[in-house]
């Protein structure tokens, strides 16, 4: 049987990945009692940090891969996306609020995790790459937490 | 669901009706050609109606914001029409809505061109 509360899946450096990525997290916080706003946000947020994987840390290489680790528990969606990249400083992403950066073409893919989940962790993987942590806590009275309504 | 655009002329003002979604890829690219073949040909008010656009990533995002910049290059004023519930929480988180004019009213937002 399936356990639709834990995931963990090496992706290829492609789009297709970002794509299912966002398809399976949205699926596994349908089935683990998220609601509809929690289900879009999760997907998002997953969405824009697999792409950030993949375009900008794997630089879609054919022979680079990106490691997905998703799991739900009773207070929260947690995933976990590492690349093989150089890594990046996210300090040193510029403010996409600022003044001018508002008219920058990209930089908002960490605004966005930022605003759609509860906990981001941005940082350097052992060996090489980022590795980013995602934590999305269950809103109050939301969710089912038995063992028998977990699907 | 891919990006499906349709482009009208509505009292001088050139509407893009865009449906699907606009994300990272082949949508984005879209979008990104349809504009500039347009800039190309000449068009001065444009109007994105994105009233069937369900969804929008960060790089839809930038491509609409490269459309804006692009065209006010260009001499051309770009505007928002019908923006849905959730494509407006982004323009909120990203305060992009600082950058667009939106609008609801396909009337109103081509009169606006004029007024301007």
């Amino acid at each position: 049987m399936v356990d639709a509360r834990k995931l963990r899946l090496n992706l290829e450096s492609t789009l297709d990945s970002v794509e299912a990525a966002e398809l399976i997290v949205q699926r596994m916080a349908e089935l683990n009692g998220f609601d509809e706003d929690q289900v879009h946000q999760i997907g998002m947020g997953v969405r824009e940090t697999v792409a950030n994987a993949v375009e900008h840390g794997n630089c879609f290489h054919a022979d680079k891969t990106v490691s997905f680790d998703a799991s739900i528990d009773r207070e929260a969606f947690r995933v976990t996306v590492i690349d093989q990249g150089c890594g990046f400083d996210p300090d040193r992403v510029p403010d996409p609020l600022q003044g001018d950066n508002l008219l920058m073409a990209s930089g908002r893919g960490l605004l966005l995790m930022r605003a759609f989940f509860d906990v981001v962790e941005v940082g350097p993987c052992e060996g090489s790459g980022t590795r980013v942590r995602l934590v999305k806590y269950r809103a109050k009275g939301a969710g089912r937490t038995s063992q028998e309504e977990v699907r | 669901m891919s990006l499906s655009t349709a482009i009208r002329d509505v009292a001088g003002v050139t509407v893009i009706d865009l449906s699907g979604r606009i994300t990272l890829g082949e949508a984005s690219g879209k979008l990104r050609d349809t504009v500039r073949n347009l800039l190309d040909s000449g068009v001065k008010k444009m109007l994105l109606n994105l009233g069937d656009v369900s969804y929008i990533d960060s790089s839809g995002l930038g491509e609409l914001v490269s459309a804006y910049t692009t065209a006010r290059g260009q001499g051309c004023t770009v505007k928002l029409l019908n923006v849905q519930a959730k494509v407006q929480d982004l323009l909120q988180i990203t305060k992009l809505y600082t950058v667009f004019a939106t609008f609801e009213d396909e009337a109103a937002a081509v009169t606006s061109f004029s007024q301007a």
